[in-house]
C-alpha cells in the first residue's frame, strides 16, 4: 500500500514499516466492514445469521500476516477478517452476505460459509470445529506431495469440547503434519461460559497430548499474535510437525446480532474492551515515532471508502434467477487428465 | 481373468493407484494388514505408506482429512471399516462434503471415494450387518453406488475414483468372495447411474440391487421352472441418481414390479422407486407396485432372528407369486 503522510522515516527496512501500516490498516479495515455488516443487519439488507469478531482482530491480522499463497486457511465463523486479509474483494464478500449472485457463493450458503478455494479460503459449515479434519487433509497433501504450503484451521474453544478437534489434532500429531491450530479463547460458547465447558485454564494444554507444542498468547495484542505465529509458522513450514496457539481474547457482541448476550456481566465487556487490541497497537505505532493523528485519519478515510464501495458493489449486485437453486451440485463427470 | 469381488475392488485400486499419481487409500488398518477384508491387500508393498495410510480409530478424521485433500487436487479412496461406522463420519460426509461446492459457488470439488463394506447374512449381528445406503440417497451432491458383481465392482470403483464428486461406495461383504467372474483384461469401468438389466421377462418385473441381486435371480428361475413365469431382473447398481428411465422402462413392459433390498422396509430406497413408477407409469401398472425388505428392526444376531429378519431367495419366490397372482 502507499504510505501515508505521517509514516514514520525509519532506519529499518521499508518492508518492516510498510508492515506495521498494512496490520494496522487490515485491523481498522476489519473493524469498519463489520461494523457497516452490524448496521446493514440491523436495516434487513444483511438478512440471516452474522456473527462478529469485533474484539478479535489482531488473531486474525496477526495469523494471516506470515501466510502466503498456497497456504490453506480454515476461517471460524467469526473470522470475516481472514477473507480481508486474504485478498478477497470486499465486494464480493459483501455480496456473499447479502445474498448476491456475485458474492463467493453465488448466493448459495450464508456468511462466511462460502469460501475462496484460489484465495486458500475453505468455507467451513456451521457444524464448528469439523474443519480441523479438513485443514489437517489439506497438510497431508502438503507433506505427500512436499510442498513447503502449511494449513491453518482457526476454531474457538467452544468447538475444542468436539471430537472432530480431537481426531484432527490426534492424527495431525502422528503424522507431524504442516498444519497450524489457532484457538480463539473468547470465553463464551453461545452463552456458555469457559467453566463449563472445560476443567482446565488453558486449550494449549491439550497440544502436549497430541505431541506438539502449545502456546498461549494475548490474543488482543496484535505483535504478540504476530511474534508467536512467525517463529511457530517458520518452525511448521520447516518440517517439524503441527502446533497449537491458543489466544485468549473476547467477543464484544452476542454470539450473533440477534443475541444482546445478557448472560454476560457487563463490567467483564467493558474491562475486555479496555484492553482493545486497535487502541493497544496505536500505542505501538506512536512509540515508533509515526504520527499517529495523521496516520489514524488516512487509513479511516480508506477504510470508509473500500466499505462503502463494497456496500454500493453488493447492493447493485443482481440476486441469483430462482433456477440457479439446482446448479452447482455437481463438478462435470469428466475427471482431470491424470497425471503419471 | 476369474475373480472373486473383493479382489475386482482390489485391483481397481492397483490399477487406479498405478494410473494417476493423486489417488492414495486411507483408512483403519488398510496398509499392512491389507483391510480387515483385504481388500487394500499389496497396496502397502506397491505404493508405499505415503499413498496407504493408516489412520488411528478417527472415522470423521478420515472423512475430513479426505476432503482437505480432496479440494487441493488430490483422489483418496476413502475406507470405512464397516459401513455400519459411517455413522461416526455422518457429518463429514452429508455437511462437509455434499456441501462443498454448492456453498462455494461452483468454485470448488470434492472428489472422494467412501468405500463401505455393508450387508447382512454373515452373522454380523447390530453393528456389523447395515446397510445404510438410505441415509445418503436423499443428499444432494453425493452419489451412491452399490455393485452387485464383481465387474461392476471394478468398472463402478474406477469411475468413482475418477468422478470429481464425492460417491459413497456400497460393497457387499457377502459378496466379497461368494462372487466370482472372467472379468476382461485392462481398464474398463462401468458408468454411475446406469441401471443394468440382468435378466429379460414379460410377466413381471423385481428391481433390486447389492446384495439381492443374487436371490432375486435365483427366485426368478425358480418361477420360471416351477410355474412359467417370465421374470424380468433389473440391477439399480447407482442409488443416488436413479436410472429413471430404466425403472420406468420396465414398469411399462410388465406392469407389475416388485422391489426388493436387503436394507430395511421403512424409508428404504425402495419407496422412492415405487413412488417415481407410480407418478410416471401409472396407467402401464396391472397391480400395486410392492416392497420385499428387510424387517423393520435391527438386524438380530441369532439364526432364527436374522433368518426371519432378511429377505431371501424363498421369500422372494413368494413374494413373486403372490404379485403375479394378483
Amino acid at each position: 500500500m502507499a504510505q501515508p503522510e505521517g509514516a514514520r522515516v525509519a532506519t529499518e527496512p521499508a518492508a518492516r514499516v510498510e508492515q506495521e501500516l498494512q496490520l494496522y490498516y487490515w485491523m481498522k479495515l476489519i473493524r469498519a466492514f463489520e461494523e457497516r455488516v452490524s448496521r446493514l443487519h440491523r436495516q434487513n439488507k444483511i438478512f440471516g445469521g452474522v456473527y462478529s469478531g469485533a474484539g478479535q482482530e489482531a488473531i486474525v491480522a496477526g495469523v494471516c500476516a506470515p501466510l502466503r499463497d498456497g497456504d490453506f486457511v480454515a476461517p471460524l465463523h467469526r473470522d470475516l477478517g481472514v477473507f480481508l486479509v486474504r485478498g478477497v474483494d470486499p465486494g464480493r464478500l459483501m455480496a456473499q452476505l447479502m445474498g448476491k449472485e456475485t458474492g463467493l457463493s453465488r448466493g448459495k450458503d450464508s456468511f462466511l460459509h462460502g469460501g475462496d478455494l484460489e484465495r486458500g479460503i475453505f468455507g467451513s459449515t456451521s457444524m464448528l470445529g469439523s474443519s480441523l479434519p479438513i485443514a489437517v487433509g489439506a497438510a497431508l497433501k502438503f507433506k505427500m506431495k512436499r510442498e513447503k504450503n502449511i494449513a491453518v484451521a482457526f476454531f474457538g474453544e467452544g468447538a475444542s469440547s468436539r471430537g472432530d478437534v480431537h481426531e484432527a489434532m490426534n492424527f495431525a500429531g502422528v503424522q507431524k503434519l504442516p498444519v497450524l491450530f489457532v484457538c480463539e479463547n473468547n470465553r463464551y460458547a453461545y452463552s456458555t461460559p469457559l467453566e463449563k465447558q472445560m476443567a482446565i485454564e488453558d486449550v494449549a494444554d491439550r497440544a502436549e497430548a497430541y505431541g506438539f507444542r502449545g502456546h498461549v498468547v494475548s490474543g488482543n495484542d496484535l505483535l504478540a499474535v504476530l511474534e508467536v505465529t512467525e517463529r511457530v509458522v517458520a518452525k511448521i513450514r520447516n518440517g517439524e510437525g503441527p502446533a497449537l496457539i491458543e489466544c485468549k481474547t473476547y467477543r464484544y457482541r452476542g454470539h450473533s446480532e440477534h443475541d444482546a448476550a445478557l448472560y454476560r456481566d457487563q463490567e467483564e465487556l467493558i474491562e475486555w474492551q479496555s484492553r482493545d487490541p486497535i487502541p493497544g497497537y496505536e500505542l505501538f505505532l506512536e512509540k515508533k515515532g509515526h504520527d499517529l493523528k495523521r496516520v489514524r485519519e488516512q487509513i479511516d478515510e480508506r477504510t470508509q471508502k473500500v466499505v462503502q464501495a463494497a456496500v454500493e458493489y453488493a447492493e447493485q449486485s443482481p440476486f441469483p434467477k430462482p433456477e440457479e437453486a439446482l446448479e452447482d451440485l455437481f463438478a462435470p463427470a469428466l475427471a482431470a487428465a491424470p497425471k503419471k | 481373468m476369474e475373480l472373486t469381488y473383493i479382489k475386482a475392488i482390489n485391483s481397481a485400486l492397483h490399477e487406479e493407484m498405478q494410473r494417476d499419481e493423486n489417488v492414495f487409500v486411507m483408512g483403519e488398518d488398510v496398509g499392512e494388514l491389507g483391510g480387515a477384508f483385504k481388500a487394500t491387500e499389496g497396496l502397502l508393498e506397491a505404493f508405499g505408506e505415503e499413498r496407504v495410510i493408516d489412520t488411528p480409530i478417527s472415522e470423521a478424521l478420515i472423512i475430513g482429512a479426505g476432503i482437505g485433500a480432496a479440494v487441493l487436487g488430490m483422489r483418496p479412496v476413502l475406507e470405512m471399516q464397516f459401513a455400519d461406522f459411517i455413522s461416526c463420519a455422518f457429518d463429514q460426509i452429508v455437511n462437509s462434503a455434499a456441501t462443498l461446492r454448492y456453498r462455494h459457488g461452483g468454485r470448488a470439488q470434492c472428489p472422494i471415494v467412501v468405500r463401505a463394506p455393508s450387508g447382512a447374512g454373515i452373522h454380523g449381528a447390530l453393528f456389523h450387518s447395515q446397510n445404510p445406503e438410505a441415509w445418503f440417497t436423499r443428499v444432494p451432491g453425493l452419489k451412491v453406488v452399490a455393485p452387485a458383481t464383481a465387474y461392476d465392482a471394478k468398472g463402478l470403483l474406477k469411475s468413482a475414483i475418477r468422478d470429481n464428486n464425492p460417491v459413497i461406495y456400497f460393497e457387499h461383504k457377502r459378496l466379497y468372495r461368494s462372487v466370482k467372474e472372467n472379468l476382461p483384461e485392462g481398464d474398463f469401468t462401468v458408468p454411475i447411474g446406469v441401471a443394468e438389466l440382468r435378466k429379460e421377462g414379460a410377466d413381471l418385473s423385481v428391481i433390486t440391487y447389492g446384495g439381492t441381486l443374487a436371490p432375486a435371480l435365483d427366485a426368478a428361475k425358480i418361477v420360471e421352472k416351477e410355474d412359467r413365469l417370465s421374470v424380468e431382473v433389473l440391477d439399480l447398481r447407482t442409488l443416488l441418481p436413479l436410472d429413471r428411465e430404466a425403472i420406468l422402462a420396465t414398469a411399462r413392459k410388465t406392469g407389475k414390479v416388485l422391489i426388493v433390498h436387503e436394507d430395511r422396509l421403512t424409508g428404504g430406497i425402495g419407496g422412492e422407486v415405487a413412488a417415481i413408477i407410480c407418478e410416471h407409469a401409472f396407467e402401464y401398472l396391472d397391480a400395486p407396485v410392492r416392497r420385499l425388505a428387510a424387517l423393520d428392526t435391527h438386524t438380530a444376531f441369532s439364526p432364527p432372528l436374522e433368518e426371519v429378519i432378511l429377505p431371501n431367495t424363498n421369500k422372494i419366490v413368494d413374494a413373486i407369486r403372490n404379485l403375479a397372482a394378483y
